[in-house]
């Protein structure tokens, strides 16, 4: 049996965060280089701050400015760093008191290497060269005798009330064993679809497990380019992401010999015309642009055949 | 309230990737077959459904969705998910037969861990104002805890050493286990550090894997197991999120837990521990001395299927039971960075 | 062995908005806790555990947020869980902080979900595609709009209904202080002028995005009996799910709901619904799925849904008033509707819904679906014990 098909799957997101009143007031002095904690019901100072004491969960608001310098409460080396981390050269974790603060705040480390640091040393901030109202804004901390640089803070201006926060994540997805017998004939030009063994329905694309009955779908069966179309929608609304331009009809398409329909292109025919029940035949790409998947059949188009009878589709529905 | 038993645990392979899906079909359906054959029950007969899986080791918003193709859901089934390790799915499916709802439960958690890259999803966990946009990956975070206990002597590098060395010798025994062999302390300690404290060894690997366990009413489990593991005590607790503002070498919700579940006298243990000090925290925690079997299947230092190694814990502990080797079992499992929460649940048989 | 009573002691809810930009996550969370703690008269001691229910964590970028939000929730050294149902997943969540109380371990559970989904795009994230698949999927509306064809071409239909239901709902927004739509003067007409977004559905028969959170105070008898004017008692629960595709499903008329209505009316000991129900608070996210849901819940025959719409029975002051708190059709935090749906029923019966109070509710109906029309969640709440 040949491996499964397997494809990269990037999925990103530049976050946009609404702070709320502690952390905005945070944000806004880490732009301005100054750090900022906030007392809690046990008197203990909270670096960063928190919202919400995580003794009586009442909302905090006495805040009390620290340092910028503080001590090593304990480290981890990182000795090949991960994209989005703080620096792209080994560096330390470190949980990092500052002076002023009773708890530890979470960030990195510059020294060279691991026998660089200790628990107890003494670290500063190294601030970052344009600061914004975000956690980067500590490009993250040195030891202590490190000369100081110039960095000069962000302009003062209105309070920081939202951050950006990216997130991309990248993923290997892989198909089903089925599934990727259908992607393959796919490449060749062929609809593939496969029966379950204890129902009997053939199922286009087919599953690893059918849904009603738990096992996978096993057997074969080559199914034609053609069919009718059960029921459809007009899209006319753009998105973020979108990759067919609107107005197009999204469909579902049985295929003669189906008992499942999946959700395909209509053209070929002014949108308003497309009918429940109507016969249509995949247009294919050109056959170089062939790949594995149901890409490659750029749109159903009708035949000009009599519709199918309601009846004849209604439990499809 | 009526008690509730294990009556019956399954799990696929650990392996370091899975030809499968990240949706778990693959892994689910043979293990699904096996243990409802082994009860004698088939799916019309199980009263309620629920598992546990996360969207972001799968890369898709829904993934659990199509998990439930597995079970063949139709006609319709009673079910539901948590978006956490099974074993708190487990615990959802404890209320339903307790409240007589239901009589019988099929509890499952799935995860491909190899999709993606594990140590740096999981820093999505972390607070996303002030942490996660770090990216502190779990590794890094396991270590400043591993450091905090070796600084203050409670451990040394050898203790976590032994941990990982008994694991692996146990794990020989276990056929689902992904990594095991006979390894001398003396040559673990010689190996590089793979992020100072931590070695390779103190490190679970990355696995994907998949776990069912049937739950039953206590006298519905007897039709289905010779010797059922009646559930006498499960409990979960949750710690501040603030790794820098708690105790990070103790972990209070495993203690509270542990307290509220009574794990006294317990032989053996199933700790949920994927760095070894965190067994270390954990035996504390749950006050088991040296009488204790932990992790005869090695634990999860020899195979971590996320969002299914809880429940396997679960399923492992009550595997002792059945088997006659113990008759007072303990099972842990943990969510979350550093111990954060924790789940203790205690069998009997 | 029998379940133990339970019953809604309090319930609060946000200002939805397009964008809570005024709050964090824990301070959006924390709006609706507050008050829901509030109406219920309890404090923090008086929680013995903490439900959270939240939609895909893709929303919001957070891996398993109820970790971060331990403390914020009030749950730090206390049970913590957190539901995902997809869409259904506000009511699976109060139906499981219920099971906590009917299991009678514990006494309190405070139940609150949420979404703060203006942090990315819903239609973004409802529309990644994973490799191989062909891009056709345009979000939610692009995915019910078929079925809802579906659903107009067996019933027979007449086009105006969905805008008699989507000028209806968000009137009865312009009710609710806590609405995201409020809209005094929408008619049928102006909503059969707005666009088609995805044929047949229009851009005024389409719920917004919003952010939003929900929360409940769940007790058990004795705190339940304590209740100023009365608790909301919970009479009857039920939830089923089906898969999303199989060969012949039917996608109209889902059986996985018909099976948990049927469940539902049955421990309720209700026999006709549409006369015993005094208040309806279903999950419609596009306005046709009020007639579909009608059938689909039993409140009338298939097929007969629509008719019970054009009648104006489900307006306020109709026969059974569908919606009366403006409904998702409103408001749609996606991972609180459901407990917003569950929540407003409750209110109903506890007589706290103000300008939206169906006079003289005493039985109510929350529901919930999520994902491809295939989970389904449920109550009934009364406000005299069940049984009397």
């Amino acid at each position: 049996m040949s491996t499964p098909l397997s494809a990269p799957l990037d999925i990103g997101f530049d976050y946009s965060r609404s702070l709320g009143p502690v952390l905005g007031r945070f944000a806004t002095g880490l732009r301005e280089h100054r750090i900022e904690g906030v007392r809690g019901s046990d008197g203990r100072v909270h670096v960063p701050p928190v919202e919400y004491d995580p003794v009586t969960a009442q909302p905090l608001t006495d805040f009390v400015p620290v340092g910028d310098k503080g001590v090593v409460v304990s480290w981890s080396w990182v000795a090949a760093p991960l994209e989005g981390q703080p620096l792209a050269h080994p560096f330390a974790w470190a949980l990092i008191r500052l002076d002023g603060a009773d708890t530890a705040l979470l960030h990195a480390v510059d020294v060279g290497t691991p026998d660089a640091i200790h628990t107890g040393m003494r670290v500063r901030v190294r601030w970052a060269e344009e600061t914004v109202g975000h956690i980067q804004d500590i490009a993250c901390f040195v030891p202590i005798d490190t000369p100081a640089t110039a960095a000069r803070p962000g302009a003062t201006g209105d309070p920081v009330g939202m951050m950006v926060a990216p997130v991309h994540l990248h993923y290997q997805h892989s198909a089903s064993p089925e599934e990727s017998r259908y992607l393959r004939a796919l490449a060749e030009g062929r609809l593939i679809g496969q029966r379950c063994p204890a129902c009997d329905k053939v199922y286009i694309p087919p599953r690893g497990a059918c849904p009603t009955d738990g096992v996978p779908t096993a057997e074969e069966v080559e199914l034609p380019d053609t069919g009718i179309v059960t029921t459809f929608c007009i899209v006319n609304v753009p998105f973020l992401g979108q990759r067919i331009k609107p107005p197009y009809v999204a469909a579902y398409v049985l295929l003669d010999g189906a008992d499942i329909a999946f959700l395909h292109l209509v053209l070929g025919c002014d949108v308003d015309r497309v009918r429940m029940g109507m016969r249509v035949r995949a247009a294919w790409k050109p056959r170089d642009e062939w790949w594995t998947s149901l890409e490659n059949i750029d749109h159903f188009e009708p035949t000009g055949e009599p519709d199918a009878p309601f009846e004849s589709f209604a439990h499809h529905l | 309230m009526r008690d509730v038993a294990v009556a019956g645990f399954a799990q696929a392979p650990n392996v370091r990737h899975t030809t499968g899906t990240t949706n778990g079909v693959e892994m689910l359906v043979p293990i699904f077959a096996e243990v409802l054959t082994r009860t004698g029950l088939s799916k019309k007969d199980i009263g309620f459904f629920c598992s546990g899986s996360s969207d972001y080791l799968a890369g898709r918003a829904f993934s659990f969705i199509s998990a439930v193709d597995a079970i063949g859901a139709f006609p319709p089934i009673h079910e539901s998910h948590v978006e956490m390790d099974a074993a708190w799915a487990l615990y959802e499916a404890w209320l339903k037969i307790r409240t007589g709802e239901v009589d019988t439960a099929l509890v499952y958690g799935f995860g491909k861990s190899s999709a993606g890259q594990l140590r740096r999803v999981l820093a999505l966990q972390l607070d996303p104002y002030t942490v996660a946009p770090l990216w502190p990956d779990s590794i890094g975070i396991a270590g400043l805890q591993a450091r905090l206990g070796l600084d203050a002597g409670l451990w040394t590098e050898k203790d976590l050493a032994e941990v990982a060395a008994r694991s692996r010798a146990d794990a020989a025994r276990n056929p689902y286990a992904q990594v095991s062999g006979t390894v001398e302390v003396s040559e673990l300690l010689t190996e590089p550090y793979v992020a100072d404290p931590l070695r390779a060894h103190d490190i679970a690997p990355v696995s994907d894997g998949a776990s069912v366990v049937i739950l039953a009413s206590a006298d519905r489990a007897k039709d289905l197991v010779e010797r059922p593991a009646v559930i006498t005590g499960i409990e979960h607790r949750v710690d501040s999120p603030v790794l820098g503002a708690r105790d990070l070498t103790r972990a209070p919700s495993a203690e509270n837990a542990g307290k509220a579940a009574e794990t006294h006298d317990v032989e053996v243990a199933e700790l949920h521990a994927p760095f070894t000090h965190q067994e270390l925290i954990l035996r504390t925690a749950l006050d088991l001395d040296h009488r204790v079997r932990i992790n005869p299947s090695g634990g999860v230092l020899t195979g971590n299927p996320m969002f299914a190694a809880g429940l396997a814990r679960i399923g492992e502990a009550a595997t002792r039971i059945f088997t006659g080797e113990a008759h007072r079992v303990l099972a842990h499992a943990t969510s979350g960075p550093a111990l954060q929460q924790n789940l203790v649940a205690v069998l009997e048989g | 062995m029998a379940k133990k009573l339970a019953a809604v002691l309090g319930t609060g809810q946000t200002h939805h908005r397009a964008k809570r930009t005024d709050v964090s996550m824990p301070g959006l969370l924390r709006e609706a806790i507050d008050r829901a703690m509030a109406d219920a008269q309890v404090g923090w001691p008086d929680i013995d555990a903490v439900v959270l229910g939240k939609a895909p964590d893709l929303f919001e970028g957070v891996m398993m947020p109820e970790l971060f939000l331990a403390d914020a929730l009030g749950a730090t050294g206390k049970p913590l869980l957190r539901v995902h149902t997809a869409g259904s997943v506000g009511g699976s969540t109060a139906l499981v902080a219920t099971s906590l109380v009917q299991a009678g371990v514990h006494r309190r559970v405070l139940t609150v979900a949420f979404e703060k989904q203006s942090e990315s795009n819903a239609m973004w994230a409802l529309s990644i595609m994973p490799p191989f698949q062909m891009p056709v999927g345009a979000g939610a509306g692009g995915y019910f709009a078929p079925h809802v064809r579906s659903y107009i071409r067996r019933s027979g239909a007449p086009e105006h209904i969905g805008s008699m239901v989507a000028a209806k709902d968000r009137r009865n927004g312009a009710l609710n202080p806590f609405a995201h739509l409020r809209q005094h003067d929408i008619t049928v007409e102006s909503v059969q002028a707005s666009a088609m977004l995805w044929d047949p559905i229009r851009y005024d028969e389409t719920c917004p995005s919003s952010d939003g959170a929900c929360a409940m105070v769940i007790g058990d008898e004795r705190a339940g009996e304590a209740v100023p004017g009365g608790a909301a008692w919970i009479h009857a629960t039920a939830m089923r799910t089906e898969p999303t595709t199989f060969a012949g499903r039917d996608q109209v008329n889902p059986q996985a709901g018909r099976d948990a209505a049927a469940a539902l009316w049955r421990e309720a000991g209700i026999t006709d619904p549409l006369s015993e129900v005094d208040a309806a608070e279903i999950y419609v996210p596009f306005s046709w799925f009020e007639p579909m849901w009608l059938e689909n819940l039993g409140f009338t025959p298939e097929g007969e849904g629509w008719k019970v719409t054009e009648a104006g029975e489900t307006a306020l002051g109709g026969r059974l008033p569908v919606n009366p708190s403006g409904g998702v059709l409103s408001s749609n935090p996606i991972g609180a509707s459901g407990m917003l749906r569950f929540s407003e029923a409750a209110k109903q019966v506890m007589g706290r819904a103000g300008d939206y109070q169906v006079d003289g509710a005493r039985v109510a109906l929350g529901h919930a679906y999520g994902g491809g029309s295939q989970y389904f969640a449920m109550w009934v709440v009364g406000s005299a014990k069940p049984g009397r």
